[in-house]
């Protein structure tokens, strides 16, 4: 493999992502833990930044980043002790299976397409730019009712979530 | 050449310099002008805010350490350094020392895609909007962890605010930073810039000017917004473990948001370099966009001192029931409105290229369209006024009467 400035960011950045999510299951801080997630979700954005996909890299951090100070503020103030935690998680054998599962599907459902039989064609060779992917999702051909389906279900959740936290007699 | 040569040294290649020597001279400036002139700015900006503050407040401010006390603000880091360092005993020691850098990176690194002149910029990010947006919110995730870290209750107290507070308006700020991204079509904050050349934005959309400016103020934890601080309930909030330096790099911080903001403005809404002769120098543009971005800080500044702290109940039902579905509306207004005068062929269709004649046409009717909405705003604001001037009127009454009656 040649040593350029690609590949050495992608180094770093796989320790980020798998020592980030090392951190998170081996942690018994809960505090400590969102912060590992938060290092992980990083690396994954310095990935989609070596793909050329800077807009997808701004949003993971817009949104997860920002979403792991709530998660923080929910930790703190819906856990007894963060830091002191003694139960230990037992279910390991269930938790097991199912994440070797997981890991054998995204093993080949990404090997195989490289690897396998499939014409070469299927691999996009255009890099997208920020446009493209609005245009996507807009046009009639393109994703446009699965991106209004997402907005009518985002908004029923959050509609549905003000009706349930609202006071019977308002 | 490829894609990373630009401004400066797009520039340098036309006029027959050496590519790669183009190149370097064009990264070194960036650098220099990324990392320089917020660190160089800050040292002055804590003078100004202590200067305009005590003016306002009828004082005289810093005056005894050089002219004008000037050095006040070297003196001032000469004691935050040679302060004790503390760390609490029972506070995580790493995330306690991150919190403070992790703040005052945040804040640096949105001068990455500041343009300072057409020429001299750190990088021209396709994503530039979004990246600021992006980079501000690890500000709130440095808060969050200075206040969980430093393990006193004071400080997780202010801490869980400040959460709530700046996911609150980050809403408003996004969707009044659209605007300026829709009317330019880009995100690139170069192209914002450029797309100005006929008419500033600020013409064109006042109502997401004021949006941004009012969000831009809670985001920064300024009054009537300082609910972060409180100096008088929370006894200075989330740092009130934090000694020395670390201390001073969260005060450096935000002196340096609020500067950042007012040069962010000037970008998105009063059109950055753009000004008589700017093209002659970039000298001239720069001091075009310092000229504009310190005009803003210095609002901002005064509206500081002048206004008092809103509760935190005042802050979200203001910024939940009046900022969000205003923010909403103008930009729903401001999209069909420009779409439908594209079609019409009135409003030019590239902004990068339309000069003031085109966009005219296009400013009239986008002023008349904000007119309305702020009419009709007014009124809203009115007749709740006077349904809450009436109800707490009725309330006095049976008070009173109530006081009376228990006297007979």
């Amino acid at each position: 493999m040649e040593l350029n400035a690609v590949t050495i960011g992608f180094f770093v950045f796989t320790i980020l992502t798998l020592g980030g999510g090392l951190g998170v299951v081996t942690t018994r801080n809960l505090f400590q833990g969102t912060i590992w997630l938060m290092v992980s979700l990083f690396g994954v954005a310095g990935y989609f930044v070596l793909l050329s996909a800077p807009f997808l890299a701004a949003v993971q951090v817009l949104v997860y980043i920002g979403a792991i100070a709530i998660l923080i503020t929910f930790a703190v103030m819906l856990t007894r002790s963060v830091t002191r935690i003694n139960e230990r998680y037992i279910r390991t054998i269930p938790s097991f299976v199912a994440s070797l599962a997981l890991f054998l599907v995204l093993l080949f459902g990404i090997t195989v397409p490289i690897f396998g039989d499939y014409p070469s064609e299927m691999a996009p060779t255009v890099v997208m730019t920020t446009r493209d992917l609005g245009v996507a999702l807009v046009e009639g051909n393109g994703y446009v009712a699965p991106f209004l389906l997402a907005s009518v279900l985002l908004t029923a959740a959050m509609i549905g979530a003000i009706f349930i936290a609202r006071d019977e007699d308002s | 050449m490829d894609e990373l040569c630009t401004g400066l040294c797009k520039f340098m290649v036309e006029s027959g310099a050496d590519a790669g020597l183009a190149q370097f001279a064009s990264l070194l400036v960036g650098v220099l002008l990324v990392s320089g002139v917020p660190l160089l700015t800050v040292i002055i900006l804590i003078w100004v805010e202590r200067k305009v503050a005590a003016r306002i407040q009828d004082r005289i401010g810093p005056n005894r350490v050089g002219p004008l006390g000037l050095m006040q603000t070297f003196a001032d880091l000469l004691k935050l350094l040679g302060k004790e360092d503390i760390t609490p005993t029972s506070a995580d020691r790493v995330l306690y020392n991150a919190a403070p850098l992790v703040s005052f990176a945040s804040v640096v690194l949105i001068w990455v895609v500041v343009p300072f002149t057409p020429f001299h910029f750190g990088v021209d990010l396709e994503i530039g909007a979004l990246y600021f947006v992006a980079i501000a919110s690890l500000g709130t995730l440095a808060i969050m962890t200075a206040g969980w870290a430093s393990n006193n209750k004071y400080a997780l107290l202010g801490a869980f605010r400040v959460v709530a507070l700046l996911v609150s308006y980050e809403v408003p700020l996004v969707f009044a930073l659209l605007a300026p991204v829709m009317l330019a079509g880009s995100m690139s904050m170069l192209d914002i810039v450029n797309a100005q050349t006929g008419m500033w934005f600020v013409v064109l959309s006042p109502l997401a000017f004021v949006i941004f400016y009012i969000s831009s103020q809670a985001e920064t934890g300024r009054a009537p917004f300082d609910l972060i601080e409180a100096e008088s309930e929370l006894v200075a909030g989330f740092n009130i473990e934090y000694s020395g330096m670390k201390f001073g790099m969260f005060f450096a911080a935000e002196f340096l948001h609020v500067f950042t903001n007012g040069i962010l403005m000037a970008l998105l809404f009063f059109g950055g370099w753009m000004g008589p002769l700017y093209y002659e120098s970039p000298l001239i543009a720069f001091a075009w966009l310092g000229l504009k971005g310190t005009i803003i800080y210095l609002t901002t500044l005064w509206l500081r001192n002048t206004v008092p702290r809103l509760r935190i109940d005042q802050i979200m039902a203001f910024n939940w029931k009046f900022l969000v579905p205003l923010s909403i509306a103008n930009l729903i207004l401001l999209s069909a409105a420009l779409k439908i005068l594209q079609e019409l062929g009135i409003a030019p269709r590239d902004m990068l290229s339309a000069g003031f004649v085109d966009v005219l046409p296009t400013t009239i009717i986008m002023l008349l369209i904000n007119l309305v909405m702020v009419a009709y705003l007014l009124g809203i604001l009115r007749r709740h006024g006077q349904e809450f001037r009436r109800a707490s009127q009725a309330n006095q009454r049976t008070l009173a009467q109530a006081a009376s009656g228990a006297g007979d």
